[in-house]
């Protein structure tokens, strides 16, 4: 209940707030995308030849695959000789603690209400930075180093734990699934990666804040994240984006990977800049993100608040192999104005008593487009196979669109499989009770959309429920009346 | 406190008030009864400013206030409060929620600090006793399969938490077993004070026993036929509208 009261007080701002620019001296890639380019970010990055060699694989790939028209959304043609796909904060030295940051981005982290040291004291949680693809700050490196917990930058761990990335790279999203999987395969320059050994519970939950800062800087980021035989751990991702006018082009990979009796808990609150009221600038933000139930009763679950983005393209999805694995996916996405989603999940069931629950709450507001496309299959071997999806789409107003796409395959049948959904509009009604006793319009509709999408944001660790209230809040704000 | 002149209203092209004269002082219980149809939940409606009804005529004080001018939830914040014939489900919100946020909204309204968890809950427990509802009920979804009596009980519960100026109840009595009949019009007694006033609608006696009105109207046809003391709703009881149908179409 103290949640929705905090949202409610801080119910002020009406333009996005993180829209602002931190002048930091980048060190870019020429614009541009040939094999010289991935060459560049390699060499750059000062990488070992299997990994250029890889990531050359990857770039050969890509050039041969056509872009998916398939969504249900509608961009101009990106042109991907005019993004420049490096970018990386300049520092003088590498970093042994927070003090050496750069202060100018310990103010952008600031302006973002992330301050690291007060996360650190306050709340526990370990924060790896990342801006503008480079991690810069690694907290609580040395709590976790005693369990045997590696937490660091994706660049670290290629240095540091070359036989894992080399194990695990490409191994739950291969580089060529898709054209954007097969794109950020050949340049990505930096992201997270995470390794829990057998049994250990990480005793806090690990964070990233991505943030795009440099102007038409493609952000490809590149998160790996390896439970080892019944370990825990719970993984935060959030996204903010300063504002302005061009688009741009954010391709992420992120891939779980899940031993026997382990679980991993991913949780995401995504709001890019979403362009203006008229539908100008905004992020494209098309994402692969997978993980693969690889062990016997393994457990991925996926959790996603999207309110960001001109257009999200986004599919978290887990591959059910061991057996009795189970998959979960929450999601709330919402629209307003001209932005497009196309989001949902793939539960891919291979091993025998594997389960998936889905629970998607579609919002849509202003003349936007929000599609819900979810794939439940259900392979051959898959004995006792059990899903249940639900969802639900909330329309505010008449000019916007909420679309489902289910898609079922059973090639089992002991499979059982129950699908719901539900679409529904705010009320006149419940806005009038909840005037009627003194709560403003925009309140209301705050209170009532955050009721509708309760189950998933119970998902969330509570820190981020909080922020992720505000955000459906200001996403929403000035949509109705 | 309040004073209604001459209030006309419709809805679309159907005018459903025909000019009502109202005047309720501080201190005052007011009962308004009258057919089913005539108008009695659309005053209510048009009290607490529900959009789909425009007022066409007339004019309403409130503690020296336009009414009509104010917004819904102002009007709610200067102290006007409507018990609905139908309460609304709010799924995923529970009423300590919703009340959390009412409260607060209203003390800002008011200048007033908002409240902490600790002096919220203090309030809660303290209304709960008075209309003895279980905080399990004010856990969950918001009138969300509530059976009828609930859904009524809650809406005083809510009252009390709001501590209204004027607290109008629509058929708050309707789908009330005996017993909790009883403790919702303790509830609206205990509340009473003389600085504020209750109108309550109802069709039946029973709840005018407990809470007894200093005033009964009744409405017909979008118009207040007759008022009188507690005796007419007895009078009303005994032999039904007829004979005020027909002392209406004398006139
Ligand atoms: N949205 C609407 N459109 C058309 N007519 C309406 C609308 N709302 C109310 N009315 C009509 O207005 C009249 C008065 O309705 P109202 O609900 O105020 O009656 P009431 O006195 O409260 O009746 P009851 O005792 O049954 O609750 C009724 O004839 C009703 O059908
Ligand atoms: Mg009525």
């Amino acid at each position: 209940m103290s949640k929705d009261n905090q949202l409610l007080e801080e119910f002020t701002s009406k333009e996005y707030e993180y829209g602002w620019n931190v002048n930091l001296e980048a060190d870019e890639a020429p614009k541009g995308l040939s094999e010289d380019t991935v060459r560049f970010i390699s060499a750059k990055k000062k990488e070992p030849t299997w990994l250029l060699e890889w990531r050359l694989k990857a770039y050969r790939q890509w050039e041969k695959m056509p872009e998916p028209t398939w969504p249900n959304v509608h961009y101009p043609k990106i042109n991907y000789q005019d993004i420049i796909y490096y970018s990386a904060p300049k520092q003088k030295k590498s970093l042994s603690g927070l003090d050496e940051v750069d202060p100018e981005l310990i103010k952008t982290f600031e302006k973002l209400g992330i301050s690291i040291t007060e996360q650190k004291r306050l709340t526990g949680v370990a924060v790896d930075a990342v801006i503008d693809s480079v991690s810069v700050a690694t907290t609580f490196k040395s709590t976790l180093g005693e369990l045997g917990i590696i937490f660091c930058s994706f660049s670290e761990a290629v240095k540091e734990h070359p036989d894992l990335i080399k194990k695990y790279l490409g191994s739950v999203v291969p580089m060529g699934d898709n054209y954007f999987a097969a794109l950020n395969s050949a340049v990505f320059s930096d992201g997270s990666f995470c390794y829990i050994p057998k049994g250990v519970r990480c005793p806090m939950e690990l964070s990233t804040y991505f943030r795009i800062n440099a102007a038409n800087t493609g952000q490809f980021e590149r998160t790996l994240i390896i439970a080892d035989e019944g370990s825990f751990v719970s993984y935060l991702e959030g996204c903010t984006a300063p504002m302005r006018d061009e688009n741009q082009l954010h391709a992420a990979v992120v891939e779980l990977y899940a031993m026997k009796d382990a679980e991993i808990k991913y949780s995401t609150v995504q709001n890019w800049y979403p362009g203006d009221k008229n539908g100008k600038g905004g992020i494209y933000n098309f994402v692969t993100k997978r993980g693969l139930c690889f062990g016997d009763h393994s457990k991925i679950s996926w959790t996603q608040v999207e309110t960001g983005s001109a257009i999200t393209w986004k599919y978290p999805s887990c591959v059910l192999k061991g057996d009795y694995s189970m998959g979960e996916f929450y999601s709330v996405a919402v629209t307003n104005n001209y932005q497009q989603a196309d989001t949902g999940t793939k539960m891919i069931h291979i091993g025998k008593n594997t389960k998936s629950r889905i629970v998607s709450k579609g919002i849509s507001a202003g003349k936007s487009q929000n599609s819900y496309r979810g794939q439940v299959h259900i392979m051959k071997r898959a004995s006792n196979a059990r899903n249940f999806s639900q969802c639900d789409s909330l329309l505010m107003g008449d000019q916007c669109g909420a679309h489902t796409f289910p898609y079922i395959d059973v090639e089992n049948q002991t499979a059982r499989i129950e699908h719901e959904a539900t679409t529904s509009k705010i009320g006149e009604d419940q806005i009038f009770y909840c005037l009627q006793r003194g709560i403003d319009e925009e309140a209301a509709v705050a209170l009532i959309v955050n009721g509708y999408a309760k189950e998933v944001l119970n998902q969330l660790p509570m820190e981020f429920a909080v922020e992720a209230q505000k955000l459906l809040a200001l996403t929403l704000e000035g949509s109705v009346g | 406190m309040l004073e209604i002149k001459n209030l006309q209203a419709k809805i679309g092209e159907k005018q459903i008030l025909n000019g009502i004269d109202l005047k309720v002082n501080a201190g005052e219980v007011h009962a308004i009864m009258g057919p089913n149809g005539s108008g009695k939940s659309t005053l209510a409606s048009v009290l607490a400013g529900r959009e789909d009804y425009e007022v066409i005529n007339g004019t309403v004080q409130f503690n020296g206030k336009d009414l009509l001018e104010l917004e819904p939830s102002d009007r709610a914040a200067e102290g006007i409060f409507l018990a609905f014939q139908y309460p609304v489900e709010i799924p995923g919100v529970s009423t300590i929620n919703f009340m959390k946020t009412a409260v607060n909204k209203i003390r800002h309204y008011r200048g007033q600090s908002p409240l902490d968890a600790v002096a919220f809950l203090q309030l809660m427990k303290e209304k709960m006793k008075l209309v003895e509802i279980d905080q399990s009920l004010l856990s969950r979804s918001l009138n969300e399969g509530f059976s009828g009596g609930e859904k009524k009980r809650n809406e005083i519960f809510q009252m009390a938490m709001l501590e209204p100026k004027l607290a109008i109840l629509d058929e708050t009595d309707s789908g009330l077993d005996i017993d909790a009949l009883k403790i919702v019009a303790h509830g609206v007694n205990s509340l009473r004070s003389k600085n504020n006033a209750t109108i309550v609608v109802t069709h039946y006696q029973r709840l005018l026993d407990y809470t007894v009105p200093d005033f009964v109207h009744v409405l017909y046809k979008g118009k207040i036929v007759k008022s009188g003391t507690k005796e007419l709703a007895k009078e009303l009881e005994a032999k039904g509208y007829d004979w005020i149908k027909n002392e209406a179409a004398l006139v």
